[in-house]
C-alpha cells in the first residue's frame, strides 16, 4: 500500500514537472563567423567576442533591444548629475558572480578604473574619452558608486550597456569564466566551437520566480559559409540565424516559412557617396560635377529605390528616408521623406548647372561626357545587384556608370589612403542608437567623414552647421533639445546629399520551431537578446 | 567515326552562328531589365526564364558565348604554346636545361599570382572600356595559365626523348630537329590537344572569378562564366532545372570541339 503511494506520488510528481520540463533545459545552437578573439570582455572588438559578451557579462544598464531603453540590471537605479559628468549607481544586494564570490560597489569601480587605464587599449572605454584628464571611480559604500568624466557625455547610460562587470581581483585581465551574466565560457574549441554554461548564481528569476536561464548551455558553432549554416539550420542543427541574406531567407521561407522571419527595417542601410576629396587624382571636371549639389540630388533622383528595394533584395528592404532608418524609433526623423524615382527632374535639375544631352549622352557645359565609375565589395550579391540596377537607370538620363566590385582590402586603400576613386557604394550598420555614436561620420574633421575626411577646417557652410549641431546636441543631456538638434542634421544631410541613402535593409532571421521565447527583433543580437527566457522545445 | 565529325563540325559552326549572331536571334537585348519578371520560370517570352534582375537568360547565353568561345580559346592556345615551348624544349634540350626548366615550373607554380591580378586591377583606371578588360583578362588568362600543362609536356617529352623508338631514330642517324618534328612532336600533339581542353572550360570559369578583383567580364556584359556562376546557388539548380543551361551548353561545346578537332584521336 505504502508503495503504492509513493508510486502515486511520484507520478504526480513527474505529471507537475513536465509542463516546466518541457520547457527549461538544453542546449541552444547557432553559429559565429570565427573564433572570439578574446573573452576579456573590455577588450572585446570583434563580432564574436560581442556575442560572447552579451551572453556571458553582466552590465549596470541594458538596452533593451524591444524598446530601445535603458533598463535597471545590476543597477538598480542611477542618476546623471553635473551636468553629464557624474553618474551614481545603486547595485542590486545579495548577486554572486558564477564563482559563487559576492558583487559589490568594488568590483563597479575596479571594472571602470581597469576600462579607462590607457595602457589597456580598450576601444569600449574609448567610447568613454571625452576631453582630457581622468576619470574617477569611487565606492558609496557597499552597494553605491559614482563616476566622475572630467567633460560631459551625452547619452552617457546607454554606454555602460557594453561594460560588462567583473571582479575586482581580475579586473582588466577577466575572462568570460567568471561572470554575472546567464552563461559562462567552459570550454573552447579552436575553429569548432565555444560552449557557455548557465551560470549556477545568476541573479534573475522569471515571473513566476523560476531561475534563469532556462537553458543548460549554449553552443556556438565557428562557421564562415552561410549556405552551410542555414543547411545545418535545416538538418535541425542549428536552432537560430540572424542576419539572413534574402537569397537565403527566400530559399528558406519556400521550405519552411514558419522558420523564416523578415521583422522590417533594421539599422542597416546601403548608402552611395561622391569622392568630394579636392587632393585626389580625378580630373578637375569631375570633381566639380561630384561638389554640385544639383548633381548629387539628379544622381538621387534618377535611382529608382523602390525598384532597388524590391529586385535587389527580394522585397525584403524599404527605400531609405535618410541616413537614420525608421528602426531607430527615438531618433529617426519622421519629417523626412524618401526621395522619390524622377529621371525627368533630375535632367532639369542638371540643366541648370549647363549638363546636356547630346544624343543619348548626357554632357557637361564643357562638352564631357558623363561616365563616372562606382566602386563596391564583390561578393556581396544584392549590392552587385543594385549596381546592375542603377546603371540602368542612370542610362535613361545618358549617364555612363562603370559598376566595378573590388575586394575588399583594395576598396579600403581607395577611399581611405589614396582617393582614387569616383563614388563608393558600402552598407553602413548603426551599431549605436544615440547620435553621438555618429560623430565620427558628421564631424568634418574626422577619419570618417567618408566623402571628404579630415578636413582641417569645414570645406562648406553646410558641413560647418553640421559639425556645429552635433557638438550642440552632444552638450547637452536634454534628450528632446538633443534631438531636435539631430533632426536638423537628418534634415541638412537630406537636402545636401553627401551620402545618398538607398535602402534600408530589413532584419531577417531564422528561429526553429524548437525554441520556445523567441521574440526576434531588429536590433542586434536579433533572435537571442532575450536568451535568458529561451527554451527548448523537447517534445 | 568521320561522320561523327562531320556532325560535330556543322553542330559546332551552328554553335557559332547563333553566338555571332546573337544580334539577331536573341529575343532581347542582354542588358535589358524586365523589372517586373526577375526570376521568371521559361515561358514563350523568355525561353529561358529571366535572372535576378529580369534580363532575358537566353539572349545572355548567346552573347555570353560569343565572347568565351572565343577569348577562351584564344587564351587556351596561348598558355598551350608557351607550356609546349618552355616544358617541351626543357625536357627535349635534357641535362642542366631540363632542370632549369622543371625548377621554372615549379617555382611559377608556387608563386601567388593573386598579387600580380590586384596589382593589374590597382593599374588599370576604374573607368577602362569592357572590351579592353575582357581582352586583359583572357591575355593575363593565357600568360599564366601555362605552368601546369607545361609540366605534362615535360614529362612526356623527357619520356620520349629516352624511348626505344627515339634512341633507334638517333642510332639511324636522325637529325636533332627531323627527331623533333618527325618523331617527338607527333607522339606530344595528344598531350597538348588534351591540355588544350582542359584549358578551355578552366579559363572560362577563371574569368568568373576574376570578378571578384574587379577583373575580367564586367555587368552588364554577359559570359559563360558568370552565367555559370550562378549555379553556386545549389538549392536553386534543384527546383529550376533551365539554370543548367550554361553548364549543358559548356559541356556540349567542348564535346563538339574535341569531336571535331581530334582527327587523329578520336576518328
Amino acid at each position: 500500500m505504502i508503495r503504492l503511494a509513493h508510486a502515486i506520488y511520484g507520478l504526480l510528481v513527474f505529471l507537475l514537472a513536465l509542463p516546466l520540463w518541457s520547457q527549461s533545459g538544453g542546449e541552444l545552437h547557432f553559429t559565429i563567423k570565427s573564433d572570439p578573439k578574446t573573452t576579456n570582455p573590455l577588450l572585446v572588438e570583434d563580432d564574436s567576442s560581442e556575442i560572447v559578451r552579451y551572453l556571458t557579462g553582466g552590465v549596470l544598464i541594458r538596452v533593451n533591444r524591444k524598446t530601445q531603453e535603458n533598463q535597471p540590471e545590476l543597477a538598480t537605479s542611477w542618476k546623471v548629475t553635473e551636468n553629464g559628468r557624474r553618474i551614481t549607481f545603486k547595485l542590486r544586494q545579495g548577486i554572486q558572480f558564477s564563482d559563487g564570490s559576492p558583487f559589490t560597489s568594488d568590483d563597479v569601480v575596479a571594472t571602470i578604473t581597469a576600462l579607462m587605464d590607457p595602457k589597456l587599449h580598450s576601444s569600449t572605454g574609448d567610447a568613454f574619452r571625452a576631453g582630457s584628464g581622468k576619470v574617477l571611480a569611487q565606492t558609496q559604500g557597499k552597494y553605491a558608486a559614482t563616476v566622475l568624466f572630467p567633460q560631459p557625455i551625452a547619452g552617457l547610460e546607454r554606454l555602460f550597456d557594453q561594460v560588462a562587470i567583473s571582479p575586482a581581483r581580475m579586473a582588466g585581465k577577466a575572462d568570460a569564466s567568471t561572470v554575472l551574466g546567464p552563461f559562462m565560457v567552459t570550454e573552447q574549441k579552436a575553429g569548432e566551437y565555444v560552449l557557455l554554461r548557465r551560470n549556477p548564481h545568476y541573479w534573475k528569476k522569471d515571473s513566476a520566480g523560476h531561475a534563469l536561464p532556462y537553458l543548460d548551455a549554449v553552443r556556438l558553432y565557428i562557421m564562415q559559409n552561410r549556405d552551410t549554416e542555414l543547411l545545418r539550420f535545416r538538418r535541425g542543427d542549428i536552432d537560430v540565424i540572424n542576419n539572413l541574406s534574402p537569397d537565403l531567407y527566400e530559399q528558406l521561407h519556400a521550405q519552411d516559412a514558419s522558420a523564416a522571419r523578415d521583422l522590417g527595417p533594421s539599422a542597416e542601410s546601403e548608402e552611395l557617396w561622391f569622392n568630394q576629396v579636392a587632393r585626389s587624382p580625378l580630373p578637375e571636371y569631375k570633381k566639380a560635377w561630384f561638389r554640385s549639389e544639383n548633381f548629387r540630388r539628379a544622381i538621387s533622383m534618377s535611382i529608382n529605390r523602390a525598384d532597388l528595394a524590391r529586385v535587389a533584395f527580394r522585397g525584403h528592404a524599404t527605400p531609405s528616408v535618410g541616413l537614420l532608418s525608421p528602426a531607430n524609433k527615438f531618433w529617426f526623423d519622421q519629417s523626412l521623406k524618401p526621395q522619390g524615382y524622377d529621371p525627368k527632374g533630375a535632367l532639369e535639375l542638371l540643366q541648370q548647372d549647363g549638363f546636356h544631352k547630346d544624343g543619348e549622352v548626357l554632357k557637361d557645359k564643357a562638352g564631357n561626357a558623363v561616365v563616372f565609375s562606382l566602386i563596391t565589395n564583390s561578393g556581396n550579391k544584392p549590392r552587385e545587384r543594385m549596381g546592375s540596377l542603377m546603371q540602368q537607370d542612370l542610362a535613361q538620363i545618358g549617364i555612363k556608370l562603370n559598376f566595378v566590385p573590388l575586394d575588399f582590402p583594395s576598396i579600403i586603400e581607395r577611399i581611405t589612403r589614396t582617393f582614387d576613386y569616383e563614388a563608393c557604394m558600402l552598407g553602413l550598420t548603426n551599431v549605436d542608437l544615440d547620435p553621438d555614436g555618429q560623430m565620427n561620420v558628421w564631424l568634418s574633421s574626422s577619419d570618417l567623414h567618408q566623402w571628404n575626411p579630415a578636413q582641417k577646417t569645414p570645406e562648406t557652410p553646410w558641413e560647418k552647421n553640421i559639425d556645429k549641431l552635433m557638438h550642440a546636441q552632444a552638450s547637452t543631456l536634454d534628450r528632446n533639445k538633443r534631438r531636435a538638434e539631430f533632426d536638423k542634421v537628418q534634415e541638412i544631410v537630406a537636402a545636401e546629399n553627401p551620402m545618398l541613402y538607398l535602402v534600408d535593409k530589413n532584419a531577417l532571421v531564422a528561429v526553429s520551431s524548437r525554441v520556445k521565447g523567441a521574440d526576434p527583433v531588429v536590433l542586434t543580437p536579433q533572435t537571442f537578446w532575450n536568451v535568458e527566457y529561451l527554451s527548448l522545445n523537447r517534445n | 567515326m568521320k561522320r561523327v565529325r562531320w556532325i560535330a563540325i556543322g553542330l559546332l559552326g551552328l554553335v557559332f552562328l547563333g553566338a555571332l549572331g546573337a544580334s539577331f536571334i536573341a529575343p532581347a537585348s542582354y542588358e535589358k531589365q524586365f523589372r517586373e519578371d526577375p526570376d521568371h520560370p521559361p515561358s514563350r517570352q523568355y525561353p529561358l526564364g529571366t535572372d535576378d534582375l529580369g534580363r532575358d537568360r537566353l539572349s545572355r547565353l548567346l552573347y555570353g558565348m560569343r565572347i568565351s568561345l572565343l577569348l577562351a580559346p584564344a587564351a587556351a592556345l596561348i598558355a598551350t604554346l608557351l607550356a609546349a615551348i618552355i616544358g617541351g624544349a626543357g625536357a627535349y634540350a635534357g641535362g642542366m636545361w631540363d632542370q632549369f626548366t622543371r625548377a621554372f615550373i615549379d617555382l611559377f607554380l608556387s608563386l601567388p599570382w593573386l598579387f600580380l591580378l590586384l596589382t593589374v586591377r590597382a593599374v588599370l583606371p576604374l573607368n577602362i572600356p569592357a572590351v579592353a578588360s575582357v581582352a586583359i583578362t583572357f591575355v593575363l588568362l593565357g600568360t599564366l595559365g601555362w605552368a601546369a600543362s607545361a609540366r605534362v609536356v615535360s614529362a612526356a617529352v623527357r619520356e620520349m626523348r629516352n624511348s626505344e623508338f627515339v634512341l633507334q631514330a638517333r642510332a639511324a642517324g636522325c637529325g636533332r630537329w627531323r627527331l623533333l618534328f618527325a618523331h617527338v612532336l607527333p607522339n606530344v600533339r595528344p598531350i597538348l590537344l588534351a591540355q588544350f581542353w582542359i584549358s578551355v572550360p578552366l579559363f572560362i570559369l577563371t574569368e568568373a572569378n576574376l570578378g571578384m578583383l574587379g577583373l575580367g567580364v564586367t555587368e552588364p556584359l554577359p559570359s559563360w562564366g558568370n552565367l555559370l556562376r550562378e549555379l553556386e546557388n545549389y538549392s536553386a539548380f534543384a527546383s529550376s532545372p533551365w539554370l543548367w543551361a550554361p553548364l549543358v551548353s559548356l559541356f556540349v561545346v567542348v564535346s563538339l570541339f574535341q569531336f571535331a578537332l581530334g582527327e587523329g584521336e578520336y576518328a
